[in-house]
């Protein structure tokens, strides 16, 4: 099964292997989100149910508006849900009697437009969790986020603000924000949607890097069948809206990933099955006429 | 500022300036050079003329009081709107109970202009200073706090839920995104403020014709030349105005690029 890979070095040569993750476990049963602006019943996620495994990079794919957002801002305790229940670890994030998940450090977001706060520095930015949580004193907090920028290639950047650096690097130093609360769960809506394909390819392989020193579960949502193969453990295939779960992939290419497994049969594969089914559900999105959220 | 001397801008923006100048000088003095006087220009003194009236004023020390009367009256006022106008425009948008109470009687007091509120204002209060400073302060207050609400409350959603997630607590919220974000709008609004205060003084100081020479102010110190018949000193007045506003958003310029070094950028 193994693909050989001749001449590339991986990144994470050399780093102490990380012991089996025990953190992250994800369990979405029977999840339903209703929408209900002034009586408009919009159904955006339907009895949907998920097992996602501690440190597993969970990828989910499907149609615009099916509701995936929806199911991420769940987890991430940004509104309620309708019926069913959510877990992390075996605990109750969300379900019968708490419609409503609390935010928490444990569950991080990065956010399809990026969210880095424009009037803090990079290194003030990543600092700003550990801060306001008061586990580090703000001296303490920007010494350390300085020596985490460092650690992700932005050791230069800590002092620009945003606006100053590009989108790549951007995102790049939100995951290090997020990284820096040592959260259960890396919760990525679409990030690196608005990329050319050059910056994509390098966010994946910073992100990969991160994964595989970090083994932090990462649930990420995407339209691009490629990046999902190229960075998941599993593929996730969804419904259009409202969003169920169609179909499970399972992603058997060695760790860590690199460039040349895009071009090996396996990953064609994996391309073909999952295209079937991602295409049924566009067909019916494209038939509904639902309208493309941005 | 050997960058604004290499700035092809900087010299074309002078050059225009003494352009304007030149012709000025030369449509007031058209009669002398053809014997007949343009219309309407004709009537305006030459700008040799106001520098000439403006030499005159310039060692008086009402002049000067004046323009520090003005501008304590504009600072003041400014002041004022910008201490009592932010946080109650930030209440207003955070708070909904607050925003219920609040709200409507601000809505309906804030068309009023508020050279309308002078002739009250003058009963209402006892002296000519304070109801000066009343309806300075009310030309500021209204724009500042209408600015202030719509930036607070275009904050984009994400960094509320990004900041809460990573355990922002209700102050920090405020303190570290709310009124960050909101600055920028804050900043706008003081500019606006900041103009509309001083049409509001020199129109008050107009109206209510504070008595001796220089506490009247540069409102006063043009009326005053217009009843003396000196047509070059209104201009001297007119001019010095134009820089005492020129000055005062300059400031709040500086000052906002001090509070938003991230905004250097844009
Ligand atoms: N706050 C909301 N109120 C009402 N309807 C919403 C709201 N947010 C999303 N929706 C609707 O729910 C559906 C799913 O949205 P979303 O989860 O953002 O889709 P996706 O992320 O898969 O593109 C869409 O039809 C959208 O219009
Ligand atoms: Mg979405």
């Amino acid at each position: 099964m193994n693909i050989a890979i001749p001449g590339q070095p991986s990144p994470v040569q050399g780093l102490a292997p990380v012991a089996k993750p025990t953190r992250g476990q994800i369990s979405i049963k029977n999840v339903t989100k209703i929408y209900d602006p002034e009586g408009v019943n919009v159904m955006a996620v339907d009895d949907c149910s998920m097992e996602i495994a501690a440190g597993e990079v969970c990828m989910i794919v499907g149609p615009s508006g099916c509701g995936k957002t929806t199911l991420l801002n769940a987890i991430a305790g940004f509104h309620s849900i309708t019926s069913g229940e959510i877990r992390l670890d075996g605990e109750l994030l969300c379900g019968p009697g708490k419609p409503k998940a609390d935010q928490g450090a444990d569950r991080i977001v990065v956010f399809q437009h990026g969210a880095l706060f424009p009037w803090k520095t990079l290194a003030e930015n990543v600092a700003y969790g550990p801060m306001v949580q008061g586990k580090l004193s703000k001296k303490d907090a920007l010494e350390k986020a300085h020596f985490k920028l460092a650690e992700a290639g932005l050791g230069d950047f800590g002092g620009k603000y945003p606006g100053e650096v590009s989108s790549g690097m951007a995102r790049r130093a939100e995951i290090v924000r997020a990284l820096i609360n040592d959260p259960a769960v890396l919760l990525l809506d679409e990030p690196y949607r608005a990329m050319d394909a050059l910056t994509k390819s390098i966010m994946h392989e910073s992100l990969l890097e991160v994964y595989d020193r970090t083994k932090v579960t990462i649930f990420f949502i995407t339209h691009d069948l490629d990046e999902a193969i190229f960075l998941g453990d599993k593929v996730y295939v969804v419904t259009t809206r409202p969003c169920r779960l169609k179909k499970t992939v399972e992603v058997k290419l060695p760790r860590p990933r690199n460039f040349e497994m895009l071009s090996s049969e396996e990953f064609r594969v994996l391309v073909s099955e999952i295209n079937e089914a991602v295409h049924e559900e566009a067909i019916k999105a494209f038939q509904s006429g639902e309208r493309e959220m941005a | 500022m050997a960058k604004v001397l290499g700035n092809s801008e900087f010299w074309r923006g002078l050059f225009a300036l003494i352009m304007f100048v030149l012709l000025w000088e030369i449509g007031s003095r058209w009669k002398e050079m053809f014997g007949y006087s343009l219309p309407y220009v004709g009537l305006l003194p030459a700008p040799s003329e106001v520098a000439v009236a403006w030499t005159k004023v310039l060692p008086k020390w009402g002049y000067w009081e004046s323009w520090y009367m003005s501008f304590k009256r504009v600072l003041a006022g400014f002041l004022a709107a910008m201490l009592i106008g932010i946080p109650f425009g930030l209440m207003l948008a955070v708070n909904k109970y607050f925003r219920d109470i609040f709200f409507p009687p601000f809505e309906v007091l804030r068309p009023i202009p508020p050279l309308a509120w002078v002739p009250a204002s003058l009963i209402f209060w006892p002296t000519n200073e304070m109801s000066i400073a009343f309806v300075t302060f009310l030309g500021a207050f209204f724009t500042i706090v209408i600015n202030v609400i719509g930036g607070a409350r275009s904050i984009d959603v994400r960094y509320l839920r990004a900041a809460q997630s990573m355990g922002a607590s209700q102050w920090d919220l405020f303190s570290k995104i709310i009124l960050p974000g909101t600055l920028p709008s804050i900043f706008t609004g003081a500019a606006v403020g900041m103009g509309i205060t001083w049409e509001v003084v020199l129109a008050a100081e107009m109206i209510s014709g504070g008595g001796t020479q220089g506490s009247g102010g540069l409102g006063f110190f043009i009326w005053n030349s217009y009843m003396g018949g000196s047509l070059p000193q209104i201009v001297v007045g007119m001019i010095s105005i134009g820089i005492a506003g020129y000055l005062s958003s300059s400031l709040i310029r500086i000052i906002g690029a001090r509070f938003m070094p991230w905004r250097r950028l844009f």
